[in-house]
C-alpha cells in the first residue's frame, strides 16, 4: 500500500482516535483538549480520548450556554466555548521581569527564559486557527515580536476538526474563517455519524501528521465516505445561527463614529469586559509593577487588559473614554474595522463567544446591522 | 521590511548624571549613555520608556541633542507617581530604559522649506531636539519659525536657550502665555494665535506641533486657514503607552498604534477621527 502523504484522506474509527493521541502523546506533546469542567466545555490537559466531551452538546444563545447530553457518542458534536487557545500560547498572567536592589543603590534586572511547550492542540475548530493566525500577525510579525508567545507557539502539533454543529452564535461562514479548516493543521478530522456507521475522515496537513498516522494501518477514505464528511461540513455552513454582512463593515464603521446606535447599545452595556476575555483574538494586555516588603525586589507582572475598563485609556489627567458608549465603540470599531488597517485583516473571527458570554446578549452580528440600518455616510 | 526585534519587555539600567529644575513642576535629567556601545542614537521626536525601581514605567519624549550620544536628555513633568519618583532621583541613581521607540519629526522632508514650529507646555520637549538639529544645519531650512506657548511666564521652560535662539537673526521666535502679571511685557494668548504672525510659504512650508490635544486641534485649524495642506502638517500625540511596541494596545487611537505608528503623525493620517469625541 503507498503510504499516505500530504492531502490524503484516510478514515478512522472511533475507538482509533485512543491510538491517535496517544501516538502524538508519544512524541512527547502534551495533550491540550476540550474536557467538560464546571459545565462547560473547556480546554485543559487531557490524558486520552476519554476526557473528550463524549456524548455532549451546548446549547448557545445570546447570553447563555447550557450543556446536554445527545443520543450518540460523538466526540467533537459541539461549538466552541468560553475558552480559546489564546490562553495556551498568549498567558493571561506572566512575570515579565524581576529586579533586585543592590548593595550601591542601583538595581539589575533579571530576564526569565520564555518557555516552550511542546502541546498538540486537539479539537481546533476552524474559526480557532483564524484566530491563531490573526494573534500570530499582532505578536510575531512586528516590527516587535512577544518572545513569550514566540516561544510558547514553536513546538504545536494540532489536530483540527471541520465543524459538524455550528452554534446558534456562530457566523463564521459569513466571515469566510469556516466551518472548514483550510490549513494550518497536521491532522484535520471530520466526525461522521450516520444511522448505521460512526467514522471519522482524516485529513493529512503535514508529513509529522502522515507520520502520526503511519503508526498504524489506515485505510484511504472511500469517496462515499468523503462525500458524506463534506456534506455535514456544507450543512454546518448553511445552518449557522447567525451572520454578519462583512463586504464594506471596515468603512461603515470607520465612518459612524457618531451613529446614535453606539449610545443605545452602552445603555444594555455592563463593561464586566466578558468579551474581551472570551474573544480569541483580543491581545491587549497591562503590566503590573510589585514590589516585595522589603522593597528589594521588584516584579512586572503582565495580564490581559480590557479595553472596557476605565484605566485602559488612561493618560495623566484622567481617561481618554470616560463614557461607556466610547469603550463599546471602541471595542467593536477596533475588531470590525481599524483591525484591518492596523494588521491587514478584521479581528474577527465569528466564533460567537462574545455574544454567548456577554451577560446582557449584546449581539454583535445584530450591532453591526443595526449601524447599516443607521449609516451616516 | 525592517526586522523583527525580540526583546521588547526588559529595560536595561542607567545611571543619571546631572539633574536641572525647569519650572516649579518640572525637571531635566541627563542620564549616563557613554558606557554604551555606540552610546544613546535617536531621532528628534522618538521617546523612551522611563521606569523607576519598583514604581512604574512611563513615557517620556527625549528632549537633548541628538549629536550628544554620550548623554541621554529627558524634561519630565510631575503628574503621578511615576514621574514623581523619576524627578526626585539624585545624580548617581539607576533607572531602568527602554527605546528609543516611534517616529521621528519630518526633518529630511523640511529641506529648504520654511517651518513651524508650533509648541504648547510641555510640547516644547520633543520638539527641542528637532531644533537643535535645524539649527545645527541652518543653511539646509529656510525660514523657521518657533512658536511657544506656556501657562505663566514661570511655566517656560529652557529659558536660557529661547533667550539665545530669539538673539539668532535667522530665527523668528515667539513667546506667548495665557496669563501673566504686569511684569511681563511679551505676548498673552493662546499660542495658535502666533501662527498668523510668522512669515512663511503657505504652498510649501512643514509644520511641526505639540501640545495638549486640545491646542493642536485649533493649531491645525489655523494652519489649514494660513493655506497648509494636511500632508505637511505633523503633530505628536499622546495616548496610554505602556508597551512602547505595539503589543500591549493601550495607546490605540483610531486606526493607529500611537506607540509604532507615531507619536509623530503626519496630519491626514488622523483627520479622520481626531476631533471625534473620546476616540
Amino acid at each position: 500500500m503507498v503510504p499516505l502523504g500530504v492531502g490524503d484522506l484516510a478514515v478512522m474509527r472511533p475507538d482509533e482516535l485512543s491510538g491517535l493521541l496517544a501516538a502524538i502523546q508519544g512524541r512527547g506533546y502534551t495533550l491540550l483538549g476540550p474536557t467538560v469542567r464546571d459545565a462547560a466545555i473547556v480546554y485543559g490537559e487531557i490524558a486520552g480520548a476519554d476526557d473528550l466531551p463524549i456524548g455532549w452538546t451546548d446549547e448557545q444563545s445570546p447570553g447563555s450556554y447550557r450543556l446536554t447530553k445527545r443520543s450518540v457518542g460523538t466526540f467533537f458534536g459541539y461549538a466552541v466555548g468560553p475558552h480559546s487557545w489564546k490562553a495556551t500560547f498568549h498567558r493571561p498572567e506572566l512575570t515579565l521581569w524581576q529586579a533586585e536592589r543592590q548593595e550601591n543603590g542601583g538595581f539589575t534586572i533579571h530576564e526569565p527564559v520564555p518557555q516552550t511547550a511542546r502541546v498538540a492542540l486537539i479539537g481546533v475548530r476552524a474559526c480557532e486557527l483564524a484566530a491563531i493566525r490573526i494573534q500570530d500577525r499582532v505578536l510575531l510579525e512586528g516590527p516587535f515580536a512577544d518572545p513569550h508567545y514566540a516561544a510558547r507557539r514553536r513546538d504545536v502539533f494540532v489536530v483540527a476538526v471541520n465543524c459538524t454543529e455550528p452554534g446558534a452564535t456562530c457566523f463564521c461562514a459569513s466571515l469566510g474563517t469556516g466551518p472548514s479548516v483550510g490549513s494550518g493543521f497536521d491532522l484535520a478530522l471530520t466526525e461522521v455519524v450516520t444511522d448505521t456507521e460512526h467514522f471519522f475522515v482524516a485529513e493529512i496537513g503535514s508529513s509529522q501528521g502522515a507520520e502520526v498516522l503511519g503508526e498504524w494501518p489506515v485505510d484511504r477514505a472511500s469517496r462515499s465516505q468523503i462525500a458524506e464528511a463534506t456534506a455535514r461540513t456544507q450543512a454546518a455552513a448553511d445552518r449557522m445561527g447567525r451572520s454578519v454582512d462583512a463586504r464594506d463593515v471596515k468603512e461603515v464603521l470607520a465612518r459612524n463614529l457618531e451613529n446614535p446606535r453606539w449610545q443605545e447599545t452602552a445603555d444594555r452595556c455592563l463593561g464586566c469586559t466578558n468579551c474581551t476575555q472570551v474573544c480569541p483574538t483580543c491581545f491587549c494586555t497591562a503590566v503590573h509593577d510589585l514590589t516585595d516588603l522589603s522593597g528589594r525586589t521588584a516584579t512586572r507582572v503582565r495580564q490581559w487588559d480590557s479595553c472596557f475598563t476605565r484605566s485602559f485609556s488612561y493618560v495623566h489627567g484622567g481617561s481618554v473614554r470616560r463614557s461607556g458608549m466610547s469603550r463599546y465603540r471602541q471595542w467593536l470599531t477596533h475588531k470590525l474595522s481599524y483591525w484591518a488597517d492596523e494588521f491587514g485583516s478584521l479581528g474577527c473571527v465569528g466564533c460567537g463567544r462574545c455574544i454567548t458570554w456577554c451577560p446582557k446578549g449584546i449581539d454583535l452580528t445584530e450591532e453591526i446591522a443595526a449601524i447599516r440600518a443607521l449609516d451616516q455616510r | 521590511m525592517t526586522p523583527v526585534r525580540t526583546e521588547p519587555w526588559v529595560p536595561e539600567t542607567v545611571a543619571i548624571k546631572r539633574i536641572a529644575r525647569e519650572s516649579a513642576d518640572t525637571t531635566t535629567l541627563v542620564l549616563d549613555t557613554s558606557a554604551r556601545p555606540g552610546g544613546f542614537a535617536f531621532k528628534p521626536g522618538q521617546f523612551n520608556m522611563l521606569y523607576a525601581f519598583g514604581i512604574g514605567e512611563v513615557p517620556i519624549s527625549i528632549s537633548g541633542d541628538p549629536a550628544e550620544t554620550g548623554e541621554l536628555v529627558h524634561t519630565i513633568r510631575v503628574v503621578g507617581k511615576v514621574t514623581e519618583a523619576l524627578t526626585g532621583l539624585t545624580p548617581g541613581s539607576t533607572l531602568g530604559l527602554r527605546g528609543p521607540f516611534g517616529t521621528h519629526w519630518p526633518l529630511e522632508k523640511a529641506r529648504d522649506r520654511d517651518v513651524l514650529i508650533v509648541a504648547g507646555g510641555l510640547g516644547l520637549v520633543p520638539l527641542r531636539p528637532a531644533i537643535y538639529e535645524i539649527l545645527k544645519n541652518r543653511s539646509a531650512y529656510r525660514r523657521v519659525n518657533i512658536m511657544y506657548g506656556a501657562r505663566t511666564p514661570h511655566d517656560i521652560l529652557f529659558a536660557n536657550e529661547i533667550s539665545e535662539w530669539r538673539g539668532r537673526l535667522d530665527v523668528s521666535l515667539r513667546v506667548t502665555v495665557d496669563s501673566a502679571g504686569p511684569d511681563w511685557f511679551g505676548h498673552v494668548g493662546v499660542v495658535t494665535t502666533l501662527v498668523k504672525l510668522a512669515r512663511f510659504d503657505p504652498e510649501t512650508a512643514v509644520a511641526m506641533v505639540c501640545g495638549p490635544e486640545i491646542m493642536m486641534r485649533f493649531a491645525v485649524r489655523e494652519l489649514e486657514t494660513q493655506g497648509l495642506a494636511d500632508e505637511r502638517i505633523y503633530l505628536s500625540t499622546e495616548r496610554n503607552l505602556q508597551c512602547g511596541v505595539g503589543l500591549c494596545g493601550h495607546c490605540q487611537h483610531g486606526n493607529v498604534f500611537v506607540c509604532k505608528d507615531g507619536p509623530v503623525f503626519r496630519y491626514d493620517r488622523l483627520a479622520p477621527f481626531f476631533s471625534k469625541r473620546e476616540v
